[in-house]
């Protein structure tokens, strides 16, 4: 298969060393603000893999085309290109079948998507949705938008001062009224890891399925949908090392087909008429119009990115400079780690006694140092904890215990401006 | 001096520290909460005018050091003022920290304002520095009991 076999990065070694990961981010190795760049802001997006940008490159360069429709031999390669990451992503997921992968812009539109197909279709008056206090704005925004317009109503699962959602409340708030659960893989804000297999299992018991907003989840550890038994999982590509712009929605293929359209288009129909318009078949029926098809591709080479990696090892780093930085951290006077789940990925979020996030972020970023602050799309769990905002940095498996050192002297250095 | 340095200069530090005109006013004649929904910067600025001036200036609220050193040496530079002249104290002020000021030129004539000029190299900050300053321009121009900055 000559066409198939250049979609493949160039050979990757069975299981890369963590360490020598590194220089495989070309960003990685710049200076910014004079200095060697220390980027802990993983969590609103990764960088980029060489073998990622090639793939996308090589795509416009020799293939670009559009897909699904030409009979031309460039069209028939960009269909193949694209279509294989569809296979990449039910294997990388283990979903049962491709046609549970819909190609979306991100998880935002992957749980819009869910909000307004299976939402309109199954919520009605006095119907609740259960999220939880821990979501990030695209996850309660849709479902408020998707409540208001069927009469139903949001309820939230508290957490504890740690981040941790309550359990006991959680089986409380499922009743005959739930209609659908959603919940975070891993907190944005945080970095609380919910145990969502067991709360998924708890739903299933009253029959209700549940959303797992996994953004934070597939950069950080492998996911199995089936072994979860999620409904609906929905993940960035370019927080998992691909590009900005695609995403995936997985769902159950019964729940998808029970679901109406979320947008009209080309693409998604079988044929149409003035009168009526038969819709595809999975998983074509949510992909109305042209997609990202270099954006897929780009998905695809950071599947097979992550593939060659051994996450087991990529696991235990991060713990490492988790637990690294939380006893650095922890040991600068003046620092309030926020967010203290057992159960945490490599998020740290923090504030300073006296001193904004947002000074905090503008003095680190002259020492080359990338970190998010403020409320990280995340309103609730800041006004949970009564802050306007937090500084945080998010590791990634490139990130090493030297740039932990090099944030603690930034800190320093923070309150020896402002303090 | 670096460019931390330059930004966070000891005018600013020290109305950071100790703001000047930080209370309510009970007796304000107008009143604007000025919100930065990108960072969480909220302040209400309280104006009392009388005729045309600005008899007293306060803000109340929260923010980052640049945004509350600005409210702080705003409400002192433009109390007794004219509503003409804060407003073209607003004017000096934006560009100072929009880089619209050529340095070769100085900032001295802009007094204490000048402090912010080191603002202009951090555009990610301007809408910090000039938060209250759109604010109070609200409460002089508009009828509009609440702005932000987006």
């Amino acid at each position: 298969m000559e066409i198939l076999a250049h979609r493949i990065p160039e050979v990757l070694p069975a299981a890369m060393s963590v360490a020598g990961c590194r220089h495989h981010f070309p960003l990685l190795r710049q200076w910014v603000n004079g200095k060697p760049l220390v980027y802990l802001d993983n969590a609103a997006t990764s960088q980029k893999p060489q073998v990622v940008i090639d793939a996308m490159m090589r795509y416009y360069e020799s293939e670009n085309s559009n897909i699904h429709r030409g009979v031309h031999t460039l069209s028939e390669k960009a269909t193949q290109a694209y279509e294989s990451v569809r296979g990449k992503v039910a294997h990388f997921l283990n979903a049962a079948s491709e046609r549970e992968i819909i190609f979306v812009r991100g998880t935002t539109e992957a749980i819009n998507l869910v909000a307004f197909s299976y939402g309109r279709k199954a919520l009605g008056p006095g119907d609740e949705v259960l999220i939880s206090a821990l979501e990030h704005h695209s996850n309660i925004v849709p479902w408020q938008i998707a409540c208001e317009e069927r009469g139903a109503k949001l309820r939230v699962v508290p957490m504890d001062d740690r981040g941790e959602l309550i359990q006991e409340e959680y089986a409380k708030l499922l009743t005959s009224r739930t209609k659908l659960v959603a919940l975070t893989h891993v907190s944005n804000a945080l970095g609380t890891v919910n145990p969502v297999r067991e709360m998924i299992a708890e739903a299933h018991r009253h029959g209700i399925p549940v959303l797992i907003d996994g953004a934070q989840g597939v950069p950080h550890m492998p996911v199995d949908v089936r072994a979860l038994d999620a409904d609906f999982y929905a993940f960035s590509a370019h927080k998992m090392f691909g590009p900005t712009g695609v995403g995936i929605l997985y769902g159950k293929a019964e729940l998808l087909e029970s679901m109406p359209p979320y947008q009209g288009g080309g693409d998604m129909i079988k044929s149409v008429t003035f009168e009526k318009t038969t819709y595809s078949d999975l998983p074509h029926k949510f992909e109305a119009g042209t997609p990202n098809i270099g954006g897929g591709i780009g998905l695809g080479a950071a599947i097979d990115y992550l593939n060659a990696l051994d996450m087991k090892a990529v696991m235990a780093h991060e713990h490492d400079l988790l637990v690294y930085a939380t006893e650095q951290l922890g040991g600068i006077e003046a620092v309030r780690i926020i967010g203290t789940a057992p159960r945490k990925a490599g998020v740290i979020s923090f504030v300073m006694e006296g001193i904004h996030p947002h000074d905090i972020g503008t003095i680190l970023d002259a020492e080359g140092i990338a970190i998010r602050t403020g409320h990280h799309c995340a309103q609730p769990v800041m006004q949970r904890y009564g802050l306007p905002a937090t500084a945080r940095v998010s590791f990634a498996f490139y990130n090493t215990k030297e740039e932990v050192d090099a944030l603690v002297k930034g800190l320093h250095r923070v309150k020896e401006v402002l303090g | 001096m670096s460019a931390v340095n330059e930004l966070y200069q000891e005018v600013i530090l020290d109305h950071n520290r100790s703001p000047r005109n930080c209370r309510p006013m009970p007796d304000a004649t107008k009143s604007v909460e000025g919100f930065n929904p990108l960072c969480g910067d909220h302040y209400t600025v309280h104006v009392k005018m009388r005729e045309n001036v600005l008899a007293d200036v306060s803000f109340e609220g929260a923010g980052c050091a640049i945004s509350k050193a600005s409210a702080s040496v705003m409400s002192s530079e433009v109390k007794g003022k004219t509503k003409e002249e804060a407003e073209r104290l607003f004017r000096d002020f934006h560009d100072l920290v929009t880089g619209k000021v050529d340095a070769d030129e100085g900032f001295e004539r802009y007094g204490r304002l000048a402090a912010f000029a080191g603002v202009s190299e951090f555009p990610a900050r301007v809408k910090c520095a000039s938060l209250a300053w759109h604010t109070l321009h609200a409460a002089l121009t508009s009828d509009d009991p609440r702005v932000t900055t987006e």
